[in-house]
């Protein structure tokens, strides 16, 4: 039962990837460019109304649908690991021109190439658990 | 119904991410699609070189059907509810990437110089994409979170790592298209 809910969730995320163009390379290349207010658009509306929900779960004690206390995980403190990483991912962000959501849109939307994409980013998700002891974080 | 096949604008897409995370989080559960790609090293074994890939991934079964979802909806937005979806972004824009060679701009959904089966008989093609996507794997693993991971559950939550991450990902984005871009295209 539970799975049927996740699985249904992700098919509303794909559809508004696609539907919004977020999943587009045209987009985020023009977000970069700042020539179009849409990305901003999508991700500020979502990010105050995201504080809003956030905010409102912590100060009502909302519980899950489960009944459940929703948690919220502190990220560690630091510095170097956000921001270097963070560089590292909006190259790959921009040169892809997709994150690991919409990559998997893509794959439903029929544009094959991107599968090498997502093949590299897991084989880049391995190289980093070799290397992150020899990292600054 | 002609309505139907038209590109959501921000002002629908965006609450409707918001609405997906509150899915998430209703059901104890928190949005981050890059985390995915952390379970399926674990799947593939990775444990047995890093501790980063050792836990137990059917943990992350939830995860995997949100991507599985994703893929679907991918597939329903474009087959079912566009007609050859074509993303009409700024002129200036579009002028820009014909200079660099995109001629496709304003014409696709993606750009057919990458993202066209045919192109990828270019070794150039091949490698901007598996740079890519290296680049994005090894960037949000180290950096703790992607977009949906960082930039709306973490800047939701008002964590500062986010932010930094977030400021960290425009300052890569920004130097590949400004700098970067006209050297490599």
């Amino acid at each position: 039962m539970r799975s049927i809910i996740y699985l249904l969730i992700g098919i509303l995320f794909g559809i508004t990837m696609f539907k919004s163009e977020a999943a587009s390379w045209f987009r985020i290349y023009e977000m970069f460019q700042f020539q179009s207010f849409h990305m901003y658009g999508i991700i500020g509306s979502a990010l105050i109304i995201g504080v809003i929900v956030v905010q409102s779960i912590k100060r009502l004690n909302i519980t899950s649908f489960f009944g459940e206390p929703i948690r919220f995980i502190p990220k560690t403190r630091s510095f170097s690991r956000y921001m270097f990483g963070g560089i590292l991912f909006g190259f790959g962000w921009a040169l892809a021109g997709a994150c690991p959501g919409p990559m998997f849109t893509l794959v439903g939307a029929g544009f094959l190439p991107i599968l090498i994409v997502i093949g590299f980013s897991v084989l880049g998700t391995f190289l980093y658990g070799l290397l992150k002891e020899k990292l600054p974080h | 119904m002609s309505w139907i096949f038209e590109p959501w604008p921000w002002y629908i897409a965006g609450p409707m991410i918001a609405l997906v995370m509150f899915l998430l989080l209703m059901t104890n559960k928190n949005f981050g699609m890059s985390s995915n790609l952390r379970t399926m090293c674990a799947i593939c074994g990775a444990g047995s070189k890093s501790d980063l890939f050792r836990f137990d991934w059917k943990l992350q079964k939830w995860n995997l059907l949100v991507v599985l979802g994703a893929i679907i909806g991918g597939y329903i937005g474009s087959h079912i509810l566009s007609k050859d979806a074509v993303v009409q972004i700024n002129p200036k824009t579009v002028f820009e990437l014909k200079n660099l060679g995109f001629e496709s701009a304003g014409n696709a959904y993606l750009p057919s110089e990458l993202f066209e089966i045919n192109a990828l008989i270019e070794f150039k093609t091949l490698s901007i994409l598996a740079i890519g996507g290296l680049l994005i794997g090894f960037g949000t693993r180290y950096a703790g979170g992607c977009t949906s991971g960082h930039a709306i559950s973490g800047l939701s939550d008002l964590q500062l790592p986010s932010l930094i991450a977030v400021i960290g990902f425009f300052i890569g984005g920004l130097t590949m298209i400004h700098l970067l871009f006209p050297l490599i295209f």
